[in-house]
C-alpha cells in the first residue's frame, strides 16, 4: 500500500504558454493530498526528465495545447527513461485529438485527461495506478 | 398558497461574479447618478459613436493563421469571400517567441497554432493578391510587435501601399503576457520600451493604425471574472499612458489610437453591462487622469471575442449556441470588431466548415435580429443599469488597490494580478467539478455518443518546407548587410532611440525574426518569470 505522498511534478513542455489548466491541476492535487512540484513552462523535455528524477517523483504530468504533444511527451520521457530506471507514471493533458491518444500511450503516458476533466478523475486515477504498481511490487 | 423554493440558494451572474436579485426596478438605478448620457457622448456608457451600426456595422474579424504562409493566403481569401471584413493574423509559436522555424525549440511547433513567418518574403507572400494599402488587419504579436510590424511596413511598401495609408493594430500588449499569455521574452521594462517605440512610431507615421490592443481577453481566459478582466485591462492602459506621457507624447497625440481586446462570455446581461462600464470608467480616466482633450482620446474602441474556454469539447454542436450568445453580447455591447469562436475550438483550429458556421453567425446578427438598428438597445433596462454601475464600481476599486500598490507594473511584479486571476481560476474549477455552475454536456446531460468532426490538422510537411525556405533565403541575401544591420540594431537597442527605423531596415535585408530577436536578446536578456505557485 502506498503510505507516503504521492510526489507529483507538473510541467509544460516547448513553447505553449497556456497555463490555467496545469495550475488548477496542480492546485486540484495538493488539495487531494499529494505533494505537487509545478516546474512552469517553456521547458525541454530534457530539463524536465532532470527536474523529475531529482525531485524523485512518483508521476509526471505533462501540458501542451499547441498540437506538439506527440513530439514533446514522447521526448520527455525518452529522455527521463534515458536516465532514471525508476516506474513513474506519466499522465498528459491539453488539446489532444482523439486519434493521437494511441500513440501518446505506446510512447509510455498512461492517460490522457482533455478539456472537461475534473480534478478528482485525476486524482484517483494516480492512486489507483499507484496501488497497482505497488501490488505489482509485492510478491 | 406556499412559496415555491428558488433553483439555488444564491444566484450570481457567475462564479465569483455579482448578486442576481430576483428581479429590478427602477429603485435599483436611483441611488447612484444616473447616467443620461447619449450614444456619442461623455462618458461614451452607451457608445463611442451616436450612430452605432446604423451606418457601419461591427468589422467581422475572424482570427486565422496556420501551417505555411500560402495555405494561411487562402484561408484568408476564403475567409474574405465568405464575408468577413477585417483579417486577423494568427502566427506560430516560434515567431511569437522570436525563434526562426529551425531552432530546436521551434521544430515541434512550426504552422500549428499560427502561420510561420520566418522573414519578410514569408510576410509578402502572406499577402499575396491582398491590397494592403485597402485592408484592415489585426496581427496578434507581442514579444515580436517591433519585427512583424517592421515587416508588415515593408511588405506593403513593396505592394506600393505608403504606412500613412495602412489601417489595422499590433495586439503590443506586454503586461497582459506576464500574467495570463506567457509569450513574453524580455523583462517588463524593455518589454515597455518596445511597445512605447511602437506606439510612438505609430503616432508619427501611422494616423490610421492602432499601435496596442490593450487586452483583457486572455486573463478572461486565463480565470479572471469580468471585473478583473475590465479592471486589470483598464489598469494596464493607464500604464501604458504614463508610459508614452513619461517620453514626452502628448494624451492626445496617441490616445485615440489605443484600443482594448475583450472576452464575451455566457453571461449576456454582466458582458453587456461589463462594456458599457469599460467605456464609462475609461472615458473619465482620460479626462480627469490624464487631461486629455480631444473627445477621440476617451472613446474606449475594442475588438471582441466570443470566450474560447467557455467551448466543451463533449458535444461541440452546443458551442455554436454558446457562441450565438456570447456574439450578441458583444453586438449588444457596440463593439468595433468581432470574431466567433468555431465550434471545433476545444479539438483543433477551425475547420472551413465550422468558421463558415461562426462566419454565418455574426451575419445572422447583423441582418437577420434586429440588434444592430438602433444603439445600445438595452439602455435602460433596470437590470442592466444596475449592473453597469456594479461593474463601474468593482473596477474602480480595483484600481484604486492597484494604484496604492504602484501601478499596473509593480502589482504584476509583485504576483499580485496572477494570484487574484488563479483564486478565481480556482474557484471556478471547484464549482464546475461540484456540480454547481453547469456546464451542459459536460458535468450535466451528458452524452456518450462522440461527434466525429473533421478536423484541421497540420502535419510535419511545413517544418520541412520552414527549413527549406529559410535555407533559401540565408543563401541568397548579403549576409554581411545582415551582419553589420544586426550590429546597428544592437547598438540601437542600447540607446534611446526608437528602434522602428533600424527594425524595417534590418527586414528588409532580410534579416530573419529569430536573428533580430537573438539581437535583442544580446541587449535585454531574457526574463524568467518568478514562480508563483
Amino acid at each position: 500500500m502506498v503510505s507516503k505522498k504521492i510526489r507529483v511534478l507538473i510541467a509544460k513542455p516547448g513553447l505553449d504558454g497556456h497555463d490555467r489548466g496545469v495550475i488548477t491541476v496542480a492546485q486540484g492535487l495538493r488539495d487531494a493530498g499529494m505533494e505537487v512540484i509545478y516546474l512552469g513552462l517553456r521547458l525541454t523535455p530534457e530539463q524536465i526528465a532532470e527536474a523529475a528524477i531529482q525531485e524523485d517523483v512518483d508521476v509526471i504530468g505533462l501540458s501542451c495545447l499547441s498540437g506538439g504533444h506527440l513530439a514533446l511527451f514522447s521526448k520527455t520521457i525518452d529522455s527521463f527513461r534515458k536516465k532514471s530506471h525508476k516506474k513513474v507514471i506519466f499522465i498528459g493533458g491539453g488539446i489532444i485529438p482523439k486519434k493521437d491518444i494511441p500513440a501518446l500511450k505506446a510512447s509510455g503516458i498512461a492517460e490522457t485527461f482533455g478539456p472537461g476533466t475534473p480534478i478528482n478523475k485525476i486524482a484517483s486515477f494516480i492512486k489507483a495506478e499507484l496501488e497497482k504498481g505497488s501490488d505489482d511490487n509485492e510478491d | 398558497m406556499t412559496e415555491m423554493e428558488e433553483r439555488k440558494k444564491e444566484f450570481r451572474t457567475t462564479v465569483d461574479g455579482i448578486a442576481v436579485n430576483r428581479a429590478y426596478t427602477p429603485d435599483d438605478i436611483s441611488e447612484n447618478e444616473i447616467d443620461a448620457s447619449l450614444p456619442g457622448e461623455y462618458p461614451f456608457t452607451r457608445n463611442i459613436m451616436s450612430t452605432g451600426y446604423r451606418t457601419r456595422l461591427w468589422t467581422m474579424r475572424q482570427y486565422a493563421g496556420f501551417a505555411t504562409v500560402e495555405e494561411t493566403n487562402r484561408r484568408y481569401k476564403y475567409l474574405y469571400q465568405q464575408g468577413q471584413t477585417g483579417f486577423s493574423v494568427a502566427f506560430h509559436l516560434p515567431t511569437q517567441m522570436g525563434y526562426d522555424s529551425d531552432h530546436p525549440l521551434a521544430l515541434p511547433e512550426v504552422g500549428r497554432v499560427g502561420v510561420a513567418i520566418d522573414s519578410l518574403p514569408d510576410m509578402e507572400d502572406l499577402w499575396a493578391g491582398i491590397p494592403l494599402g485597402e485592408v484592415s488587419t489585426s496581427m496578434t504579436i507581442n514579444a515580436t510587435a517591433p519585427i512583424i510590424l517592421a515587416m508588415y511596413i515593408a511588405a506593403a511598401e513593396k505592394q506600393g501601399a505608403a504606412q500613412s495609408q495602412l489601417m489595422g493594430t499590433v495586439q503590443n500588449d506586454l503586461l497582459k503576457e506576464y500574467v495570463a499569455r506567457n509569450t513574453y521574452i524580455f523583462a517588463p521594462e524593455p518589454s515597455m520600451r518596445l511597445t512605447t517605440d511602437i506606439c510612438c512610431y505609430c503616432a508619427q507615421n501611422m494616423p490610421k493604425w492602432n499601435s496596442i490592443s490593450i487586452s483583457g481577453y486572455h486573463m478572461r481566459e486565463a480565470g479572471a471574472t469580468a471585473i478583473q478582466e475590465a479592471a486589470f485591462t483598464l489598469a494596464n492602459g493607464i500604464a501604458y499612458v504614463q508610459a508614452m506621457i513619461d517620453r514626452g507624447m502628448e494624451v492626445d497625440s496617441f490616445a485615440p489610437r489605443f484600443s482594448f481586446f475583450f472576452a464575451a462570455f455566457n453571461n449576456l446581461f454582466e458582458e453587456v453591462a461589463k462594456f458599457r462600464a469599460l467605456r464609462r470608467v475609461w472615458a473619465k480616466i482620460m479626462k480627469e487622469r490624464f487631461g486629455a482633450k480631444n473627445e477621440r482620446s476617451m472613446m474606449l474602441k475594442f475588438h471582441v471575442q466570443t470566450g474560447g474556454c467557455t467551448l466543451a469539447e463533449q458535444q461541440p454542436l452546443n458551442n455554436v449556441v454558446r457562441v450565438a450568445i456570447q456574439a450578441l453580447a458583444a453586438v449588444l455591447g457596440s463593439c468595433q470588431s468581432l470574431h466567433t469562436n468555431s465550434y471545433d475550438e476545444a479539438l483543433a483550429l477551425p475547420s472551413e466548415e465550422a468558421v463558415q458556421l461562426a462566419l454565418r453567425t455574426q451575419q445572422i446578427l447583423a441582418y437577420e435580429s434586429g440588434v444592430a438598428d438602433t444603439v445600445d438597445p438595452m439602455g435602460g433596462s433596470y437590470y442592466l443599469e444596475r449592473l453597469t454601475n456594479q461593474i463601474e464600481a468593482g473596477i474602480e476599486k480595483y484600481i484604486a488597490t492597484i494604484d496604492k500598490i504602484g501601478g499596473a507594473l509593480e502589482a504584476i511584479k509583485r504576483g499580485y494580478i496572477q494570484r487574484e486571476i488563479r483564486r478565481s481560476a480556482y474557484n471556478h474549477q471547484r464549482a464546475v467539478d461540484a456540480g454547481e455552475q453547469v456546464v451542459v454536456g459536460v458535468n450535466k446531460y451528458t452524452s456518450d455518443e462522440p461527434l466525429d468532426l473533421e478536423l484541421l490538422e497540420i502535419d510535419g510537411s511545413v517544418t520541412r518546407k520552414q527549413i527549406a525556405r529559410l535555407s533559401k533565403l540565408k543563401s541568397g541575401r548579403d549576409n554581411e548587410r545582415v551582419h553589420q544591420i544586426l550590429d546597428k540594431v544592437r547598438q540601437v537597442a542600447r540607446s534611446k532611440e526608437n528602434t522602428m527605423p533600424v527594425l524595417i531596415e534590418a527586414v528588409k535585408a532580410y534579416a530573419t525574426v529569430g536573428e533580430i530577436s537573438d539581437a535583442l536578446r544580446d541587449v535585454f536578456g531574457e526574463y524568467k518569470e518568478p514562480s508563483v505557485l
